[in-house]
């Protein structure tokens, strides 16, 4: 569908072949290596959950535990399903066993390897099959509710405690938001564990752990049952968890993660090896069970004023577009990103905003696009961040973006309070409604403003493709392509946590994940 | 000109000494008349008279927001402040330019970055990369400045070392996203670090961000704050004035020193 811009069909197949060059270039090299989080998602996965008196997580420990006692190349699966077979007792008693000091993996006599993995297969087909069966009675839960029409009303919460986190959660239901996002605390992407329990008192953000998605699922869940609306659920799959948090939002019943494969890297200085490596699982886990991920290039104009960074935001697109793909992400769950971020000062911005996102739009037409609100240039004068957010609504809907965070007043001030979340989801409310099938009626003008202006993005973008597909990814971005922020293959935070896998490792889930993949259940 | 009082000032609606404000806030309370009466009390509470709920709304249940027209009858003494200096003339680059090297003679270091937990570099790269801000470039363009800008998440102890190490003139530090006075934790550290190394009267300690004002600043031990509306030429003009400062009384004492002997 090469629609309203007058696109080149020929540069448009070029972003794409010159992405899935960058893409299976860095398949091919993170292929033998897992990370000390995808092991720890596996237990998770395997029902180990749980902390010792120091509040330290007993996948954590567990993963300890066999990296200590050097086993960790040949992944927890091995030696875990070996303790399996030899003490006939489920992970969840084994994990225990470890940490109170009872038991050692390695002191055990060791089964046949064909022996083990097939008895981790099978246990891990179990526990997919029923997450499978938890997942489709979320599936007519969800469908007992009226459609939700896109662009769906993506609407944060950050109180910091997740009880606060409730009654902002059903301000927004009440207020006609789609999709209630739980900020994190500040920082928690740097955690190389997830915190437990309850929580309140994050900062700028409330802790995700797993009771707070359960609390938060189930307030709104209640809220959907009231109000005859079913009402989204959405964290953050990001940072150096990333593969743990996949697997607790699909205990939990989330619906969308954000989930990006560059983020982290960019801006958390996280090790591109481990976030490329962690991203893959996270995706397949979210893929699998059809929750939809969002990615994150509208931070890119946050942090880089270049001319080109609308070129380098489609490019990250592509990117993350076959990432994804790889993963066994459909289409309708890629949230791919994008933001209304051009400063309000520039004569004729609306145009260039409405450019860019209908490019989005135009190039990935089966995917529910991600738009974000303006932030960089709101000065705090909130009249006219409200004014700014208006006509960014007039957009989301006008090229019909599939999925649109919302505009608060306040943004930039403060975390909003919540009655600036309200007053933001009413400006989307009244422009949603008021030009509702505005987009329908419009085409633009033969090489117009903004036909040529999304033109030249397209075709610089796929310079910086064809470039990328030259250089590799790595060099890519330590050369600053996306936000003008450079980091190195060899820099980087949760490095050590980087494997490499053994000849006789292997991963029950990721295997079984792969063979499934007519069945996924597509939730959304 | 107006013809207003400046030692009896009010706010200003339509008319000189009208007194009209408005307000608005969340009560945690069911929607009601009871909810607008309540919010009107509280409103008087603050010190405002005729209070008038002119809309309210249910958030969710148990949660009432107002916006509220009142007349504030308070007045201030404004001679009183004018005189505290508050209000400071900044140059423009190229003035600070020439009084770096007219008053110094050798470029000023500068290391910032924004830290403890906070992700959120846009503060610090405002002031120093060579984009800058709205249209006014950062001090990474002025000839008088050699930057290091550390990005954000930085640990205190990994700021502190740095400027050390760069023997840096002023150390920027930036707390964008803060909430339950967690920037306030933040800063206080990395004075307290600093003491400890016996770097602190090395350097001029400078913080920014949009909670954070010149008084706070001082308050917790830093040399200024800088908030909203600030461009990077304030904080070059504070940074060039206190080092010229600071280079004019170090001569002044050594050439009394020479007087003395």
């Amino acid at each position: 569908m090469i629609s309203k811009l007058n696109l080149d069909e020929k540069t448009v197949e070029l972003c794409h072949k010159s992405a899935q060059k960058v893409v299976s270039d860095v398949l091919r090299d993170v292929e033998g290596k897992t990370t000390f989080s995808i092991e720890r998602a596996i237990v998770r996965l395997l029902g180990v959950d749980g902390v010792n008196e120091f509040d330290h997580p007993y996948p954590n420990l567990l993963i300890e535990h066999v990296n200590e006692n050097g086993g960790i190349n040949d992944g927890v699966s091995y030696w875990l399903g070996n303790a399996v077979i030899h003490t006939g007792k489920p992970p969840q008693e084994i994990a225990d066993a470890v940490v109170k000091g009872e038991l050692s993996l390695f002191d055990l006599p060791m089964a046949e390897h064909a022996e083990i993995r097939e008895k981790m297969f099978s246990m891990a087909q179990e526990c997919l099959d029923t997450l499978k069966k938890f997942h489709v009675s979320r599936s007519k839960f969800a469908d007992k509710f009226p459609e939700i029409p896109q662009p769906y009303i993506y609407v944060l919460t950050a109180t910091g405690s997740v009880y606060e986190d409730v009654v902002h959660g059903l301000a927004v239901a009440e207020h006609g938001g789609d999709i209630v996002a739980v900020i994190r605390s500040t920082a928690q992407s740097l955690y190389d564990f997830v915190p437990y329990g309850a929580t309140e008192e994050g900062f700028g953000g409330t802790f995700a752990t797993q009771e707070n998605f359960r609390i938060m699922r189930k307030s709104l869940d209640e809220w959907a049952e009231k109000n005859n609306k079913y009402m989204m659920l959405s964290s953050f799959c990001s940072g150096l968890c990333m593969p743990e948090i996949a697997v607790m939002g699909v205990i939990e019943g989330l619906d969308n993660m954000v989930n990006d494969a560059l983020y982290g890297i960019l801006y958390r200085d996280i090790n591109m090896v481990r976030t490329l490596v962690d991203q893959q699982f996270s995706r397949k886990v979210n893929g699998f069970f059809g929750i939809t991920i969002n990615t994150g290039e509208d931070n890119y104009p946050r942090t880089s004023d270049s001319p080109s960074t609308p070129a380098s935001i489609v490019a990250s697109e592509m990117v993350n577009y076959h990432l994804a793909k790889n993963a066994g992400v459909a289409e309708k769950n890629m949230g791919l990103g994008n933001a209304f971020e051009i400063h309000p000062g520039v004569t004729n911005g609306f145009l260039y905003e409405w450019a860019q996102a209908q490019l989005t739009r135009d190039l990935f037409p089966g995917c529910p696009v991600k738009y974000m609100p303006p932030t960089k240039h709101m000065d705090g004068n909130l009249m006219r961040t409200h004014a700014c957010d208006t006509l960014f609504n007039l957009v989301t809907v006008g090229t019909q973006q599939g999925i649109q965070t919302i505009g608060v007043p306040t943004e930039g001030i403060f975390t909003p309070h919540i009655h600036d979340r309200v007053l933001g989801l009413e400006n989307t409310n009244y422009v949603f409604n008021f030009a509702k099938n505005f987009g329908d009626e419009i085409e633009f003008k033969q090489d117009g403003i903004i036909q040529g202006h999304a033109q030249s993005v397209l075709s610089e973008a796929s310079e910086i493709l064809m470039n990328m597909a030259e250089n590799g990814l790595y060099k890519s971005i330590e050369n600053r392509v996306f936000g003008n922020v450079s980091r190195r293959e060899d820099e980087g935070k949760g490095q050590e946590g980087i494997v490499d896998k053994s000849d006789i490792y292997f991963n029950p889930f990721e295997e079984l994940m792969k063979d499934d993949k007519d069945e996924r259940c597509q939730f959304m | 000109m107006n013809d207003v009082n400046l030692c009896d000032v009010k706010p200003y609606g339509d008319m000189l000494n009208d007194g009209l404000i408005q307000v608005s806030f969340t009560l945690p309370i069911e929607h009601s008349f009871a909810a607008n009466k309540a919010a009107e009390k509280i409103a008087e509470k603050m010190g405002l008279v005729s209070p008038e709920v002119i809309h309210s709304k249910e958030l969710t249940k148990g949660y009432s927001y107002f916006i509220i027209y009142a007349v504030c009858n308070h007045s201030i003494n404004f001679d009183e402040l004018k005189d505290q200096s508050f209000d400071i003339q900044y140059l423009d680059k190229t003035d600070i330019e020439d009084l770096i090297v007219q008053k110094i003679g050798r470029p000023l270091i500068v290391v910032g970055a924004s830290t403890g937990t906070d992700t959120h570099s846009v503060g610090i790269d405002a002031m120093l990369n060579l984009k800058g801000f709205d249209g006014e470039s950062g001090l990474e363009a002025y000839k008088g400045f050699l930057t290091y800008n550390l990005g954000s998440q930085v640990p205190n102890s990994v700021l502190i070392a740095k400027a050390l190490e760069v023997k840096a003139d002023a150390i920027m530090v930036s707390q964008t996203v803060t909430q339950q006075k967690l920037h306030i934790h933040n800063l206080t550290q990395l004075v307290d670090m600093l003491e400890a190394e016996g770097a602190r009267d090395d350097v001029l300690l400078i913080c920014g961000g949009s909670r954070v004002t010149n008084e706070l600043a001082k308050e917790l031990g830093y040399d200024a704050g800088f908030s909203r509306g600030c461009y990077p030429n304030h904080v070059a003009t504070y940074i060039a004035r206190e080092m010229a400062h600071k280079t004019e009384s170090i001569e002044i004492s050594s050439d009394m020193a020479v007087v003395g002997e």
